[in-house]
C-alpha cells in the first residue's frame, strides 16, 4: 500500500475511479472464451474418438491390446485445468499489484453478483477467467446495462445456467423433438442478476423471459451458426411470436428481442434498488441503512445505471468514512490483503492462495451456486472460518517472517492500530509470530 | 494447478516442482579419499527454550524453591531422566537421553550468544547472523561458512539446505542454499491461537467467541487423532516439527543432496502455563524429541557422519512467574546430537542458582558462548581455520576459546 493510500484512502480510490480504467489481467496464454471452448471441444473430440474405437475393438476382439490411436490422447494438464491456472494467477497478480486494490473489489463485487461456478464443468472451468475479463471487467466503470447484455449473451452463462439446453416448445426443433424450455437463466436474471427477488415479478415472468431467451446458444466446432465458441443465435430453437414480459409485449423480433427485454430490466426501479441494496450491504453493513441504500438507488436510476457514478456515491456515503468496522474481510479479501500487506509475490504464493481459500470456503470462481458467495458477516464469522484464518494467517506469516511486524503494523494499520494489538505484535516470539497476530489482529480482520 | 508443496530457491533450476530430484543434475564431487562425508543440521528453537526445565538441574538445591510448581523431580509419576547425577533431562525427552545413553548427544548449559537485552527479534538475529549485535542481518553464520570450504568440497558445491518457506537466516548469504518446505496449511501453533484470543479478548467479543468455539473443535479432532497428522507442516507442533526433520533428512541422505541444512522449530515462548514433566513445554519438547528420531532414521547410514546442533536465542528467567511460566532470560542450553558427536556428557561451568549467581538477579548466568561452541565444533569438523573462524564465520570472536574435542 502506498503513502497517499493511506493518507486518504476514499481520496484515492476515488483518483482511481476517476482514471476510468479497469485494469485486465495478462498473462501470454490467456485466451478469448472462443479459443478456449473450441481447444476444449478439440480435446474432448479426441477422447471420443479414443473411446469409441476402444469400444468397437473390444466388441470385435475382447482379447485385443489397445491401438496407438486409443492411447494417443492428450495428457494432463488439460486445456482446461491449463486455462483455469494461468486465468487464477494472472487475477491474483493483478490483485495484488494493483495501486489501491479498490476496483479489484469491484470487479470481484460483479463478478460474485454475476457468479459462474467452476464445479458446473470443463466448459466453465475453461472460461471464467475470460467470461470475466470479457462481460465484467469492461463494464465495472461502464454501464450496467452493457454489463448485463455482455453477461447474459456470453458463452460461458449461457451454458452455466442451461440456456444452451433451452428450446422454445413451439420452434421447429420443439416441435420436432419435444424438448421445451429451460429456466434456469430466466430465473436467475430476475431474482439474482435485476430485479431480486422481492422485486414484482412472478412465473409468469419468468416463462415470458426463458421464451424470449431461447437460442442465445454457443456454436459448435462446425463453424455452421457461426464462429465456435461464440453466441450465436440459433433461429431453429427460438419460440415463435410476441411474449409478455412485466406486462410489457416484446414482438419476436429474434435475437433482438432478448436485448430489448435484458435493456428494460436493466433499468427496471427494482433493479436499482435492488443493486444499490447489494452493493451497501457488500461494502459497509449487513443491516444496511436505508438513507444509503436510497442514495445509491437514486444515483443508480438517475444516471441510468452509471456504474462509475454509482461507485463514487459508494465512497460519498457518510459511512464510508468510518472507521467502526461491523463486517469481516472476506477470506479472498483477507488473503490478498495479506499478501499486499506483506509484499509477497502472487506466482509464490499460489499454493497458498489456493489450498488457503478452499479451507476458508471461498475458492475462487467457486461458489456453491449461481447467487455467489454470501456477502453477511455472520457467514464467515464462523468458529471453524475464523480458526481457519488463524492456520492461514500462520502460514503467510511465515512466508514473510524476514519482514519486521512493528514495521508493517504501522504500514497497515496506521492510526486504526490499538494499543492491545501493537502490544502483542511486540511481545511475540518471533517475526512470523508477531505477522500473523498483525494478520488476525480485528482491525485486520475487520472492514 | 501446481502440487501442494511450496519450494522456495535461490537456483531458477529448482523453481518448479521436482526440486526433490534436481540435484541429481548437480555434479557429483569426488569424496576426499578417507575423509567423512560430514551432515550438518542447525535446529533454531525460536521463542527461547526453557533450558533449566528442558535440561534440568535437580542438584543445585536452589533449583525446586525457584520452580515451584513447574520444578522436575527425580522421582515421582513421571520422573525426569539421569544425565549425570546433576542435570536430569526432561522426561518428554527420552529418545535424546538414549542417544545421550549411547553417548551421541552432548549437552551443554548455562550457554548464550552475546546478546543481553530480551527482544526475540534482536536475539534471534545476533544468534542466526553470528554478529556481536542486531540488525547486522546481511548473511548468517551457517553461509559463511560454507563459503570458508574448498570450492570443491562436497559442502561447499551441494548448497546448504534452507528448510522453510523463507530461509532461516542463519544459512541466509552469499553461497548458494536451496530451500524446501513441507506442503501447508498446517496448523497454527497453540501459543498463536492464545495469543489471538487473548488480543480478541480485550478488542473483539464476538471473533474472541467464534474463535474460541473453533478451537475447542480443533482440540476434539486433534484427541482423536489423525486429522493434524495428516495436514501438519506446522513448525510449532510436534507433528510439523517431525514432519520437517524427516522431510529434510531425506534430502539430507542422498548421494548428491545437500550436506547441511537449517531449519527452525517455533513456540518455545512459555511466558503462561509452560507445565512442568506435562504440559505445554512437555508437549513442544516431545515433538523435538521425535525430529531427532526421524533425523537419525532417515540418515541412516550417514547418521554416523552427523552432527545436529540445537540453538535458541536466549533462556528464561530461573523463577517460575505469576501465570506459571517464565520470562525471557539469559542462560540456556545447547544440544549436539549425531554419530560423530562424543557425547555422554553435560557440558557446563555451572554459574549456580543462589540469588547472588543470577544474570541480573533474575536469569540463568552464561558461562558458555554459543560462538565458542560452534567454533570449536566446526574446526573439528570442517577443518575451518581459527582465524577464519574468529573472523569471517563468527566476526569478532578471536578472542573466544573454541571448545575442543567434541568430535570423536
Amino acid at each position: 500500500m502506498s503513502e497517499a493510500v493511506g493518507r486518504d484512502p476514499l481520496g484515492a480510490f476515488r483518483e482511481e475511479i476517476g482514471r476510468g480504467t479497469v485494469p485486465q489481467p495478462t498473462a501470454p496464454d490467456l485466451m478469448p472464451t472462443a479459443q478456449a471452448l473450441k481447444e476444449l471441444e478439440e480435446e474432448q473430440n479426441l477422447f471420443r474418438a479414443a473411446r469409441r474405437k476402444g469400444n468397437a475393438r473390444v466388441a470385435a476382439n475382447p482379447q485385443s491390446e489397445p491401438t496407438p490411436e486409443e492411447t494417443m490422447v492428450p495428457k494432463p494438464p488439460l486445456v482446461f485445468q491449463r486455462q483455469l491456472a494461468s486465468e487464477l494467477k494472472a487475477r491474483l497478480r493483478l490483485a495484488i499489484e494493483s495501486e489501491t486494490g479498490f476496483i479489484e473489489r469491484l470487479v470481484w463485487f460483479w463478478s460474485n453478483h454475476f457468479a459462474v461456478s467452476i464445479s458446473k464443468g470443463a466448459q466453465t472451468r475453461v472460461s471464467v477467467g475470460s467470461y470475466e475479463r470479457e462481460a465484467i471487467r469492461p463494464h465495472v466503470l461502464g454501464r450496467f446495462e452493457d454489463m448485463l447484455l455482455a453477461v447474459e449473451q456470453h458463452p460461458t452463462m449461457l451454458f452455466y445456467l442451461d440456456n444452451q439446453l433451452s428450446v422454445g416448445p413451439n420452434s421447429p426443433a420443439g416441435r420436432n423433438r419435444r424438448r421445451g424450455l429451460n429456466e434456469n437463466l430466466a430465473r436467475e436474471i430476475l431474482e439474482l442478476h435485476t430485479l431480486g427477488v422481492n422485486g414484482g415479478y412472478g412465473q409468469d415472468d419468468v416463462v415470458a423471459l426463458a421464451k424470449i431467451l431461447t437460442g442465445h446458444q454457443i456454436a459448435g466446432l462446425d463453424g455452421r451458426l457461426g464462429e465456435p465458441g461464440t453466441t450465436v443465435f440459433n433461429p431453429g430453437l427460438h419460440e415463435p411470436g410476441p411474449v409478455t414480459l412485466l406486462k410489457t409485449v416484446y414482438p419476436d423480433t429474434g435475437a433482438d428481442q432478448a436485448r430489448s427485454a435484458l435493456r428494460a430490466l436493466a433499468h427496471h426501479p427494482s433493479t436499482a434498488r435492488h443493486i444499490a441494496r447489494k452493493l451497501v450491504v457488500h461494502f459497509l453493513s449487513d443491516r444496511p441503512d436505508a438513507a444509503a441504500v436510497e442514495r445509491l438507488e437514486s444515483v443508480f436510476r438517475k444516471t441510468g445505471g452509471d456504474l462509475k457514478a454509482v461507485s463514487l456515491a459508494l465512497l460519498d456515503l457518510p459511512q464510508a468514512g468510518e472507521t467502526e468496522f461491523s463486517k469481516i474481510r472476506l477470506p479472498q479479501e483477507f488473503v490478498v490483503a495479506g499478501f499486499r500487506l506483506c509484499n509477497l509475490q502472487a506466482d509464490r504464493l499460489y499454493g497458498v492462495f489456493m489450498q488457503g481459500l478452499r479451507a476458508l470456503g471461498q475458492a475462487v470462481w467457486n461458489p456453491g451456486g449461481p447467487d455467489g458467495f454470501p456477502d453477511d458477516a455472520a457467514h464467515w464469522e464462523s468458529a471453524e472460518g475464523i480458526k481457519t484464518r488463524l492456520d492461514v494467517a500462520a502460514s503467510i506469516a511465515r512466508r514473510a517472517q524476514s519482514l519486521d511486524p512493528r514495521l508493517l503494523a504501522e504500514q497497515g494499520l496506521g492510526e486504526l492500530a490499538a494499543a492491545e494489538t501493537l502490544q502483542s505484535i511486540r511481545a511475540a516470539e518471533s517475526r512470523a509470530q508477531g505477522i500473523a497476530i498483525l494478520l488476525m489482529s480485528p482491525e485486520f480482520q475487520r472492514r | 494447478m501446481t502440487g501442494c508443496s511450496d519450494y522456495l530457491s535461490r537456483r531458477a533450476v529448482l523453481g518448479s516442482a521436482g526440486a526433490m530430484f534436481a540435484w541429481g543434475f548437480a555434479p557429483r564431487f569426488a569424496q576426499a579419499a578417507g575423509g567423512r562425508d560430514t551432515r550438518f543440521l542447525c535446529i533454531v528453537l525460536r521463542g527461547a527454550i526453557d533450558g533449566l526445565s528442558a535440561v534440568a538441574p535437580l542438584g543445585d538445591p536452589a533449583y525446586a524453591g525457584l520452580r515451584g510448581s513447574i520444578a522436575l523431580s527425580a522421582t515421582g509419576e513421571v520422573p525426569a531422566l539421569p544425565l549425570d547425577g546433576f542435570f536430569y533431562l526432561h522426561p518428554a525427552l527420552p529418545e535424546l537421553h538414549r542417544s545421550f545413553q549411547a553417548k551421541e548427544a552432548l549437552i551443554c548449559h548455562a550457554v548464550a550468544t552475546g546478546y543481553r537485552q530480551r527482544s526475540h527479534f534482536d536475539g534471534q538475529d545476533v544468534l542466526e547472523s553470528g554478529q556481536p549485535k542486531p540488525g547486522m542481518t546481511a548473511s548468517g553464520w551457517l553461509n559463511r561458512l560454507v563459503a570458508q570450504l574448498p570450492a570443491g568440497s562436497t559442502v561447499r558445491g551441494n548448497s546448504g539446505l534452507a528448510v522453510g518457506t523463507v530461509p532461516p537466516l542463519v544459512l541466509r548469504g552469499p553461497a548458494p542454499i536451496v530451500g524446501w518446505a513441507p506442503p501447508v496449511i498446517g496448523l497454527a501453533d497453540d501459543d498463536l491461537a492464545e495469543r489471538v484470543l487473548s488480543l480478541y479478548r480485550q478488542r473483539d467479543r464476538r471473533l474472541a467467541d467464534v474463535l474460541e468455539r473453533g478451537l475447542d473443535v480443533r482440540r476434539t479432532v486433534m484427541e482423536s487423532g489423525r486429522a493434524a497428522e495428516r495436514m501438519d507442516g506446522n513448525p510449532g507442533t510436534p507433528g510439523g516439527m517431525r514432519t520437517i526433520a524427516r522431510g529434510a533428512a531425506r534430502l539430507l541422505a542422498a548421494p548428491d543432496g545437500p550436506r547441511v541444512a537449517a531449519m527452525a522449530f517455533e513456540g518455545w515462548d512459555t511466558h503462561a502455563n509452560e507445565g512442568g514433566a506435562k504440559g505445554r513445554l512437555a508437549h513442544l519438547l516431545g515433538g523435538l524429541d521425535q525430529a531427532l528420531v526421524a533425523i537419525r532414521t532417515e540418515l541412516q547410514e550417514h547418521w554416523k557422519d552427523t552432527v545436529v546442533m540445537v540453538v535458541t536465542e536466549f533462556g528464561r528467567t530461573a523463577r517460575v512467574n505469576g501465570t506459571v511460566g517464565t520470562d525471557h532470560g539469559t542462560g540456556t542450553i545447547a544440544l549436539l546430537v549425531g554419530g560423530c558427536v562424543n557425547g555422554g556428557r553435560v557440558i557446563s561451568d555451572w554459574p549456580g542458582l543462589k540469588p547472588g549467581d543470577l544474570h541480573d538477579g533474575r536469569d540463568l548466568k552464561p558461562t558458555l558462548d554459543v560462538r565458542a561452541l560452534a567454533s570449536g565444533l566446526f574446526a573439528d569438523l570442517f577443518g575451518v581455520s581459527r582465524a577464519r573462524l574468529g573472523e569471517v564465520v563468527f566476526p569478532e570472536t578471536i578472542g573466544l576459546r573454541p571448545v575442543s574435542g567434541l568430535i570423536v
